[in-house]
Order: structure tokens, then sequence, then C-alpha cells
């Protein structure tokens, strides 16, 4: 980080919101139909007719709000943002202009060094997606463009934050603040390759010390959290290099060019576009009442971080473990349901965070699609603490019980996996293998106590694994004795 | 009596106690509209053969009437090019909430009028297809922009007809046609399926003969539309529930500071004399202040033309006109624009694209709202007074065709009927007489927000005391 300057960053985020119908009529917003397949005469803006408001997606836009700590505008209303394109088809946008629904929030972010530091939010507002444009060969070059409009009129929130962030790596950290908010609500599904989330960046530097913030350049383009942090990193070095040679940024719109790991100039000279900005006279202004507001904040579920902190609260664990365990909604519901019916919290979110997460990664499925539940985690750590069956072959038992959702008991019933804790049994075995290893008994017997191990390994091998290692330990040492 | 010379209340009745059939009705304004269409032009678009569009099974009130609708409302037969080449020939895939409350009740769509080019004008010669002819006189102007609608029934090519009034542009071709042009409360028709011109100001309503025939078409096309979120979430009456009644004891303001502007002499003494039959009738007629007629007529030209300048940007070549080619998307949308618009079209956008410009929107754009909400407010005020206004309409008779004017002495033509676009109220154009040259004459009469029922016996009640006639003649050789 440079000692002389510092960095100063403000994200604006859209976020498509996860409603089955558009938000001014009844269409699907479903990602990837064929193409202009979801479309009516009224998200294609034919002549006459009307934007209708999709109540849901005003209650989501609402919850968005709320969670992020956004006073609300009671009086709201929708403006018409005008701009000619071919993926706008009424030559306007439906979005909200001096009257956002949510204005004045926050996102509470952890820093690399663990503390906690509020972002503000300037406005959350609601506004309509536009078409995409599809172009035959390249941009520049191509002789025509084909134009989709099944994304038209899907329902966006954009998040704007206040220029509070300080580095690229807070910036990653907001925006993982805010998708892990959002997938808590439900709102959206917020994945960046599909668009449903989108950041633009404005990036400036000043001297330290500074109040005046420097010329900003704004960042677009930007198709994973990991490249707007790269992206933002090299606009920093950028800058740097421009003030350090006594230059001056130029206000300008770059993209992140992914390829060559560079932000470029996106226009030479651009002319500041005036939206000419007015109320949308086809939708009546929205009057949202003190009832609806509670109703909305009785409906906020507990947010990630209010949930970090009870868990380490309640069950003791440590920050990363609380952490990691609220990543998302549905691993924290599954470890609540855990450890409500298994005392060790602890060893619960072991299994969780190693076990259950490696399984996930390895099916590629997200916690909640798989067989797993509370109860048969707790029944299956029972079973271990129990001595029915050792910790290596819970593993095997956990796997099929998260892909076949089979009760633990039940698996190791059928597979024969109880381990052999009788003394008698084991005892046979044990001499069997001692007798065969005549070597390594004269090792042990001559101070290299380390070499039971091996022969704890053989029964195991023998065993299949369903030996109990303590009980084997003793009993070998007990043969050797005999010898 | 002929068939087409019937009311439509006429017609209704005849129907019902089974004097004539539905059929016989279409098949008589069919050969009404092939006798005078060529000399009137009133229709952009119609059908072949209307009794052919007629379903039985659609027993509604308006079974077997024949309905023309100005060219900017969608229907699902005939084309809907709002009087513009930008949608020469274009079909809507659906319907407009009008046409469907209109064919839902038995009604046959008789044809798409003229209009100006979308709706902007008042002599229906900018359109960009043909001029229609004012059927009292076929070398004037029948008014605009609903111009169509209005020579259609003053020629009896249909009983009833729709249009839509942003300005004026029902009431005023009403009067040059000598006919009932109404614009209900904003909100009162569904604007469903209305090619926008500005949103806030458009309102559908009835052309016809008499007082009632308006009131009985405003029963089957008002009403809630879902599809329509600015249409008011009232409980409709029955629109002609009080036009028997008796208007002694009503209270009518006249505004005499309107009457002592630039306004043809002919057209003063028919208020006046208007107001002498009220007088009669019992009405009380009190001189009334209201707001200046040019704060209104200013403010409505900035906030028409704003909306305009946005509703119109779909135009740009990518879903309709003829795409006229550029080197760049940019180009394409200039040209094609430039190509397809009229001269009018594009004065107001440019007017309107001024008005919302950073910069300008303040003085222009946000004054305009603020005058809007005083208008509406000293109109409310002058309401809690008296129950109906008595007013001009337009200052002048009938234009002549081809008259040259500026545009801006044109805009002023539109000065006594723009505050109620800009209030949202109703106001009815009723036929008073005729002037020397003997071009119809007509007052307007102006109720308060949703009083459509009193306006409606307000009208009737002027309408039994002046008795003029409504149907032009159209005689051959003339
Ligand atoms: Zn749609």
């Amino acid at each position: 980080m440079s000692k002389k300057y510092e960095t100063v960053i403000g994200l604006e985020v859209h976020v498509q919101l996860q409603t089955e119908s558009k938000l001014f009529c009844g269409c699907s917003a479903a990602y990837g139909a064929e193409p202009n397949s979801n479309t009516c005469p009224i998200c294609l803006g034919l002549p006459g007719t009307l934007p209708m408001l999709n109540k849901r997606a005003l209650r989501f836009a609402l919850q968005a709000s709320r969670a992020a700590d956004c006073q609300i505008n009671q009086f709201s209303k929708f403006d018409r943002k005008n701009y000619f394109y071919p993926d706008l088809p009424k030559g306007y946008q439906i979005s909200q202009y001096d009257l956002p629904l949510g204005y004045d929030g926050r996102i509470t972010i952890e820093t690399e060094e663990g503390e906690t530091k509020e972002i503000g939010l300037t406005r959350i507002h609601l506004e309509e997606d536009a078409g995409k444009l599809i172009h035959a060969g390249s941009v520049g070059d191509s002789a025509h463009s084909y134009v989709d409009y099944n994304r038209g009129g899907v329902p966006l929130i954009e998040i704007v934050s206040e220029p509070d962030i300080r580095s690229p790596e807070e910036a990653r950290a907001y925006l993982n603040a805010l998708k892990q908010i959002i997938l808590y609500l439900g709102i959206s599904d917020c994945n960046m390759e599909e668009g449903s989330l989108r950041c633009d960046a404005n990036v400036s530097l000043r001297t330290r010390g500074d109040r005046e913030f420097g010329i900003k350049a704004e960042v677009k383009n930007m198709n994973s959290f990991r490249a707007v942090e790269r992206a933002l990193a090299y606009e920093v070095k950028r800058q740097e290099k421009l003030l350090d040679a006594g230059r001056k940024v130029v206000q300008e719109t770059r993209t992140w060019d992914e390829s060559r790991q560079e932000t470029v100039s996106m226009r030479g000279k651009e002319e500041a576009e005036d939206y000419r900005y007015f109320p949308e006279p086809d939708l009546m202004p929205l009057e949202i009442s003190d009832e609806f507001i509670e109703e909305i904040d009785d409906s906020l579920p507990e947010l990630p971080l209010e949930k970090k902190h009870r868990f380490q609260e309640q069950y003791d664990l440590p920050a990363y473990d609380a952490g990691v365990l609220t990543q998302s909604r549905e691993l924290a519901k599954l470890f609540e349901e855990s450890a409500g019916k298994y005392d060790d919290a602890k060893e619960v979110s072991n299994w969780l965070m190693g076990e259950y997460l490696r399984l996930l990664k390895e099916n590629e499925v997200e916690p909640g699609q798989d067989e797993l539940n509370g109860e048969k985690l707790a029944e299956l750590l029972e079973l271990i603490e129990d001595g029915t069956i050792s910790s290596k072959i819970a593993k095997e038992v956990f796997e099929e019980t998260f892909v076949s959702g089979k009760a633990p008991g039940e698996v190791v019933e059928e597979r024969g996996l109880k381990q052999i804790s009788d003394e008698d049994e084991l005892a046979e075995i044990v001499a069997g293998i001692v007798a065969d290893n005549p070597e390594v008994v004269e090792d042990i017997k001559g101070g290299k106590d380390k070499a039971i191990g091996f022969l704890v390994g053989q029964v195991m091998q023998e065993t299949r694994g369903k030996a109990n290692p303590q009980l084997a330990n003793q009993l070998i040492r007990e043969e050797i004795e005999k010898h | 009596m002929k068939i087409y010379e019937m009311t439509l209340a006429g017609l209704i009745e005849a129907r019902d106690s089974k004097r004539i059939k539905p059929g016989e009705i279409l098949a008589a304004f069919q050969t009404r509209t092939e006798e005078v269409e060529e000399r009137v032009r009133s229709f952009l678009d119609r059908p072949r053969d209307l009794a052919a569009e007629y379903e039985d099974s659609k027993n509604g009130k308006f079974a077997g009437i024949p309905v023309a609708l100005k060219a900017n409302m969608a229907t699902s037969k005939l084309t809907t090019s709002c009087g513009s080449s930008i949608l020469e020939d274009y079909r809507t895939p659906y319907q407009s909430t009008v046409a469907d409350k209109i064919t839902g009740s038995g009604g046959v769509i008789a044809g798409k009028t003229n209009m100006d080019e979308f709706a902007m004008g008042s002599t229906t010669e900018h359109s960009a297809y043909q001029v229609t002819r004012n059927p009292w006189n076929l070398d004037h102007v029948p008014g605009g922009s609903s111009g169509g609608s209005a020579a259609a029934v003053a020629a009896g090519e249909v009983p009833c007809a729709l249009g839509s009034d942003t300005g004026g542009s029902i009431r005023q071709p009403a009067a040059f046609c000598g006919v009932v042009g109404f614009k209900p409360t904003y909100g009162v028709v569904s604007r469903y399926g209305l090619a926008a011109f500005a949103s806030s100001l458009d309102q559908i309503g009835p052309l016809t003969r008499t007082v009632e025939d308006a009131a009985i078409t405003l029963n089957i096309i008002s009403g809630v539309d879902p599809l329509d979120s600015t249409s008011a979430r009232i409980d409709h009456p029955d629109y002609t529930g009080k036009l028997d009644q008796d208007i002694a004891g009503m209270s009518f303001g006249l505004p005499s500071s309107y009457l002592e502007m630039d306004i043809d002499e002919e057209i003063r003494n028919q208020v006046l004399e208007a107001a002498e039959k009220l007088r009669e009738a019992g009405a009380e007629v009190r001189e009334i202040e209201l707001p200046p007629a040019d704060l209104a007529l200013a403010a409505y030209y900035i906030i028409a033309t704003a909306e305009a300048s946005s509703n119109l940007a779909r135009y740009d070549g990518v879903q309709y006109g003829t795409r006229q080619s550029g080197d760049n998307v940019r180009d394409m949308f200039v040209n094609t624009r430039s190509f397809s618009f009229g001269p009018e079209v594009k004065r107001r956008i440019m007017l309107g694209t001024f008005a919302l410009s950073s910069g300008y929107q303040d003085e222009l754009y946000k004054k305009a709202l603020k005058v809007r909400t005083v208008i509406k407010e000293k109109y409310e005020k002058v309401f809690s007074e008296i129950d109906i206004i008595l007013g001009p309409n337009s200052p002048a008779p009938a234009f002549k065709i081809g008259e040259d004017m500026d545009p801006l002495d044109v805009y002023y033509t539109d000065i006594f009927t723009v505050p109620v676009n800009i209030s949202g109220f109703p106001a009815l154009s009723l036929p008073a007489g005729f002037s020397e040259q003997g071009l119809p004459l007509s007052v307007q009469l102006i109720g308060p927000a949703f009083g459509e029922v009193e306006l409606l016996q307000a009208a009737s009640g002027l309408e039994k005391r002046l008795d003029v006639p409504t149907l032009a003649a159209l005689e051959k050789g003339r």
C-alpha cells in the first residue's frame, strides 16, 4: 500500500432480483431461455402498452434496503432515464432518480486485520434491466447486431456505496458481505457469470491527509470478485504512476480487460450523457406505510454478521469457525440443527468445515442440495462417541449419508462397519499378527516403541478398519508381554 | 328517418324493440360511409364488410353498433398507424382496453380514423396519409387531432367514435364538426393500448351526436383497468343516471376574463346566449375568476412536449419504421427519425427534449409542474363555489384547409381546452349553433374531478334548450 496516497473507492452494484416475473409485466424473468421468448408487448415497449409494478420486486428491494440499514423514502416514485440504445425498447429505462426506495444505509465488513468497518450506502433503488445485444463478429466491425429482449424488464436493484472503501481488498470484502446478505435474503442468486450481479467501481487517489477527493476513473466489465480486486489494484497502480510523474488522472470510463489484466480507456472523449430524468407518468407514486416497513423488518432473517457473533457466543466457537459456518444460510442452519442434537458444537463444526465442505465441492453442490441433515450428523457423531465406529469409518458413512440420505446407523448395519470391540475376537487376530511378525516384536522389545503402530495398522487392515484402535493397541502390548 | 340518421340511443332502442337487426344497422352505416367517405376521408383503415365483423354471440349493449376508433388505439384487426409514416401498416399483436370493451359488448370496430401524427396538431392536416374534410364545409378542416373521428360522426358514417384528448384533441374537432366531444376525468377510461402522446394528460373519450350518446358510450368504455396503473380506482356510476334530471338550481360559472380574450365574436355571443338559456332554465349563472389561461397554455406545452419526447423515443428504427442506414447505430437512429417523423412531431420532440435538458429542466419542466399544481388548486377552489363552468371551446370556428398559420398561433387555439388536461377535470364540447358562414359553433362545459354525472346532466339540459342539428347532410354535388 502506498504511503503517499490514499485509495478511495466507491462501488455501484446491480443485483437482479429473483422474481418469477419481470418488473412491469408478467413475462418470466428466468435466465437462459430461447432469445426473445420471454417477451410480451409490455416489455417490448409496443405503442400503448403500460407498465404494472411487480409487488414482489418492490418487497425484495425493500428487504435489501432494510437489511442494509437503509432509511426508506416513504414517498417514492419511478423516473424515466432517457437514452437511445438498441437494447432499450422504449428509449428510456424505468428507474428511480431523486427518491430512491432506500438511502443512507451501511454494510459492515471485516478487514484482513479482523477488524470491523462500516461502508456507507448512498442509496438502493429499483429499476428495470435492458435487453442484450449480440454482435455478429466484433463490436467494432460487425455489420449487424441481434437484440435479445429476454433480459429487458427484469427487476434490478442498484446499490451505490459511499466512497468509503480504502483498498481493493476492502472492495472485495464489501462485495462478499453484500452478496452474503442478499443470499441470506434469498432475493437473488448473485451469479456474476450470468450477470445477476454486476459491479462498476469508481476509483481515485488522494494525497494522505487531503480532504478533497482526487479525479476518479470508472471501471466496468469485471466479471468476478477476483477480477474486481485485480482491476482495482491495477487501477490504483496506474493512477499512482500518473500522479508520481506529475500527470493528471483523466475522468473517464475504463474497461477491465481480463486477458491482458489491465484497464483500458473506453472512449477517447466522453460526452457527459444527459438522461433527462423525469417522473414516470405511467406509474403512480409509491407510498410506503410504516406498517409495511415494519412487516418487512419482521420478515428479515438473522443476517450473516449477527449470526456469526451469536455462534461465537452461544456455541463457544472460534471466530474462524463461526465465519465459515455462516457463509451461507443453509450451512448455518445445518450447523444449528446438528448442534441442537449433539452436545459438542466444536465437533459438529469440525465435521461441517472438513468433510462436509469437501463433499460439497467434490459434488459441485450448494448446502441444502445434499441429503445430510442435523439429525443424521448428530447420529453419526453419537456412533463415534459410543465407539460403534471409528472416525475413519465414520467418513465413509458420512459420504454415504451425504449422497443417499440413509441414516448413519443404517449404513453401518448394512455394510457391517461396526467396530470390533469384542476382546476375545480381537485377541485372536492380534495373536496371529504378533506371531507373523517376529522381527517387529523384537524391535519393540528392544525399545522401538513406535513400531507398535505398524502392528496396529496390520490389525486394522485385517479387520478392514473395524477394530477399535485403542483396544488393538492394548491387546498387542499384552500379547508381546507373553512372548 | 334513415338508419344512419339515428342517434346511438335511438339505434339501441330500435334494436332492442326488434324494429331493426344488428346486421341492418351495420349495412346502413356501411352504405352511408361508401357514399360520403370519398369526400370526407375520415378513415385510414376500415373493414371491407362491416356486417361480416359482427358476432351473433355478443349480445351486449353495443350489439351491431359500428364504432370508429382513432388510429392511435390498438385493435387486433386494423392498422394502428397513429397517422405517422413511422408506423405505416403497423398492426399490434394486442388490443387496447377500449377496443376490447367495445367489441366485448357487441360493438363493431368500424375503422381507424385519421389524425394528426401522434395526436400532435389541431387540424388533422399533420396526418402522414390524407386530409380529412369538415362534413359541414369540405373546404374546412375537421379540427384535430381526433379530426377523423369527429368528421365520421358528423358525416353519419358512425353513430359514435372514440378520440383521445391531450390538450383538446376531442373537444376542438367536436366543436369544428358540430358534434358532442367528451373528455372524461383523467383515469376514468383506461389508456392501455392508446399510443401515448403525453401520458399524464392523455384521456380517451367519446364523440357522438348527443350528450346521451356520450354518456351511453362512457358507460361502455370506462372502468378500473388493472393494465393501467393510472386508471382511477373508483366505483363507476351509471353515467346516464341524471340525464333527465332538471338543471334548475344548478350553478354555473362564467369566466368573464376568457370572453375578453382574442376570441371570435360569434363564439363569444354563443357562450353568452348559452348562459342566457341556462338562466331561463332556472339555473344560476355567475361570473368567476379562473387562473390565467396563458399560464396553463405555457405549462401545457412544456409538460406535453417533455413527455412526448420520451414517449416517442421508441420509434427509433429498431422495432418500427423504415430503417434508414447510417455509419453506426446512432446515425441510424438520427436518419430514421429525421426521415419518418413529420415537422410538427419533430418540433415538439425538440421542444420537449429541451425542456427536460439539464440546465433548463428547473426553469421549464419543474416550473411547469408547479404551475400545474397551482392551476389544479385554483380550479378546485372554483368548484367549491359552483357546479359547472361554462366557457368557450375553440376561440374560432374551423380553419380553412391549407391555411398558412404560425405554429404559435395554432398552439394559441388550445388556450381554452388545455387547462382541463392540466388539471385532469372532465370537459365537454357541446354544439351551440352555426356561424354566418355555416360552420358549427360550440360551448365548453367543465366539471369537477369525477363529476361526470352532473356534467352530463348539465350538458343534456343545455342541449335540449339549444336544439342544434348534429348531422351534416353531405348532399351529392356539393
Ligand atoms: Zn413482458
